[in-house]
């Protein structure tokens, strides 16, 4: 008999303001472990807000919220593709992968970027890439540690048509592998939306 | 409200009656001195205003202090409101620094007074923490780096201490001297009397500052939720 | 703890090579030095004192600091990285100290050019006031660094950087002359060392907090 899936992530009750600004007011959700979380709501709702929470960088002001996983055990994709410029791809993922603890740094590196169509440009500069490419690299860095979630803030916007099949790719089998929880806002009516297991609606607050 | 604390017209009123106190023993009791004469009663609110100041700053940076230890949102507020205090009565005391300055030696600024200098860079600093607060968005980002910057503050207060100390001795010679008040029984008094007069009214300040804010922001809450 | 150095040397690394692919903020600090020194002879009256331009170089050495630390964050503010690197970092306060040896480093070279410009414009420098460059430049790094990344956060950030830095700085210049000028030296080093020790631990415990919410 399998065992109660345990929470990988428990919301009551949450509640972010800034001042006197509420951002997001009495959210509450359980995402269970192997789960995909489809985060909805028009903008200014509030989703990049929540998914902040969920990988670490924001607080709550009110309530609680309890991410299972261990703090380095989380791959975010934001708005921005969080890399440096004027480093190449390989510099980036390399610098990430050594703060991560990454094994077989060099290994893992070249195995996203080419499953990312990255590897060609791979000694290029990120200042010198087109905003599809970037935007794979982000996904190249918030994958690097194989993460035990992942959080993914509207990640199809910034991506091309064949990075978004990339992404889509890679989601599924994350899901399939049982191997991961995730956690995605989008507008993006496509494949993924198909794989959640549960949803959340955010309303302006 | 809390009922365990004296309620604040309470103090208030108590340290008017200590404010008074003050004055009667400042202009009364204690005798003039011989050579600065009646300009010298100042420094019996001078003294005690700097001492105030610092209490105030150190106040302020404990707060800062539980703030980023327990993420309590009142901590913020007592912590700026104590930085606020110590910052009117820093200006304070230069205010009445330089009066006594004047008073004495004819100057209304002198570098060779080094408690004067130290609130001149301490005031710069605790402007700065007003500037800093002000350019950043309300959230615990404001809060938490308002709070590392007042305890820098406090670290600030000994080491500029020293380094006047250090620079009015090897690079600036000294070119007026005071001794330190030797006090007599009757001044003694007066100066503490003068003393828990001003600590009891910025206290008072203290409290009602506090008060106020915290209005303020259940006022904009509300405001903020009958908007929706 | 090998772990920890190796991540700081990582993040200096990263930012050693930013400048010496952007080739822009060494060469100004560099050049500004210089220019600062040539106003200051000018701003000298013929009567001021010998020792008048041992002041002068603190404040040549503070304000090209201010002009390094105006820039240090901005890579890392471009693109979000530095999100990244405060969701990858084991010990955020790896970050700082990354930060401020990458700083050192660079004020240290404008200071290679000050330092013999200085010399030659005005006066000699002996081995305890290249000591006092030496140590209140490590109190400059340390500090600025941490200061830097809170004006990072606020509206107005150039202006907001040199209002946080420069009260905090007065000891330092303090420090720096008095090596320059004083007869006993000794003093003024061993407080420098007192403030590079006292503001340093102070900046390493207190970056996570500013960093993080």
């Amino acid at each position: 008999m399998p065992a109660v899936a345990e929470a990988a992530v428990l919301a009551a009750g949450l509640e972010k303001r800034y001042g006197p600004r509420a951002v997001l007011r009495d959210i509450s959700f359980r995402l269970d472990a192997g789960g995909v979380l489809l985060v909805t709501g028009p903008n200014g709702a509030g989703k990049t807000t929540l998914l902040r929470m969920v990988a670490g960088l924001a607080v709550p002001t009110r309530g609680s919220l309890h991410v299972a996983v261990d703090r380095r055990d989380v791959g975010y994709v934001a708005h921005e593709p969080l890399v440096y410029l004027e480093l190449t791809a390989v510099e980036n993922l390399d610098l990430f992968g050594r703060l991560y603890r990454v094994d077989e740094r060099r290994e893992r590196i070249g195995m996203l970027l080419e499953r990312f169509g990255l590897w060609d440009v791979r000694h290029e500069r990120v200042s010198a890439y087109s905003r599809g490419m970037t935007q794979r690299l982000a996904l190249c860095r918030a994958l690097l540690h194989d993460p035990a979630l992942v959080v993914l803030d509207e990640p199809h916007s910034a991506l091309d048509d064949e990075g978004a099949a990339l992404l889509d790719d890679e989601l599924a089998a994350r899901v399939a592998g049982a191997g991961g929880t995730l956690v995605l806002a989008t507008h993006d009516p496509g494949g993924v939306t198909a794989l959640a297991t549960s949803r959340l609606e955010l309303e302006r607050a | 409200m809390s009922t365990s604390k004296p309620s604040l017209k309470a103090l208030a009123s108590l340290a008017v009656a200590l404010a008074g106190a003050a004055v009667a023993m400042i202009f009364f009791i204690a005798p003039e001195d011989a050579d600065q004469g009646l300009s010298q009663k100042i420094f019996y609110v001078h003294v005690p205003i700097a001492l105030t100041a610092y209490a105030c700053f150190g106040l302020g940076a404990w707060k800062a202090l539980r703030l980023l230890q327990t993420r309590g949102e009142r901590y913020d507020f007592e912590s700026y409101t104590g930085i606020h205090q110590g910052t009117i009565f820093g200006a304070l005391t230069l205010l009445t620094g330089s009066i006594w300055a004047k008073a004495s030696w004819g100057v209304w600024w002198t570098w060779s007074s080094n408690q004067l200098v130290l609130f001149l860079v301490l005031f710069l600093f605790y402007c700065a923490y007003f500037m800093l607060r002000f350019s950043i968005a309300p959230g615990p980002q404001r809060e938490r780096i308002s709070a590392v910057y007042a305890l820098f503050g406090v670290a600030l207060i000994p080491v500029s201490f020293f380094a006047i100390r250090l620079a009015s001795d090897f690079i600036h010679p000294t070119v007026f001297t005071r001794d330190g008040p030797q006090m007599t029984g009757e001044m003694f008094a007066a100066f503490c009397t003068a003393w828990a007069a001003i600590t009891l009214l910025a206290y008072v300040m203290y409290r009602t500052e506090l008060a106020g804010k915290r209005t303020d922001l259940n006022l904009r809450e509300l405001r903020e939720m009958l908007a929706q | 703890m090998t772990a920890y150095f190796g991540d700081v040397a990582a993040l200096a690394r990263k930012d050693l090579r930013l400048e010496v692919r952007a080739r822009d903020t060494l060469p100004a600090m560099a050049l500004f030095v210089v220019a600062t020194l040539v106003v200051f002879h000018f701003a000298l009256p013929a009567t001021a004192s010998g020792d008048a331009a041992y002041g002068l170089l603190w404040v040549a050495i503070v304000f090209t600091a201010l002009l390094g630390l105006g820039r240090a964050w901005a890579p890392d503010g471009e693109a979000g990285a530095l999100d990244g690197l405060v969701l990858a970092t084991a010990d955020r306060s790896a970050i700082w100290l990354g930060k401020a040896l990458a700083t050192l480093a660079f004020l240290a070279v404008a200071e290679v050019v000050a330092l013999p410009a200085f010399a030659l414009f005005f006066a000699p420098l002996d081995g305890p006031a290249v000591a006092g460059v030496v140590l209140a430049s490590v109190g400059i790094c340390a500090v600025g660094s941490l200061v830097s990344a809170m004006a990072a956060a606020a509206r107005g950030r150039e202006v907001m950087l040199p209002l946080l830095f420069l009260p905090l700085a007065i000891p330092l210049v303090v420090g720096g002359v008095g090596s320059s000028v004083s007869s006993d030296p000794g003093t003024f080093l061993a407080f420098l060392g007192l403030y590079d020790a006292v503001f340093a631990i102070l900046s390493w415990a207190a970056f996570e907090y500013v960093v993080t919410e």
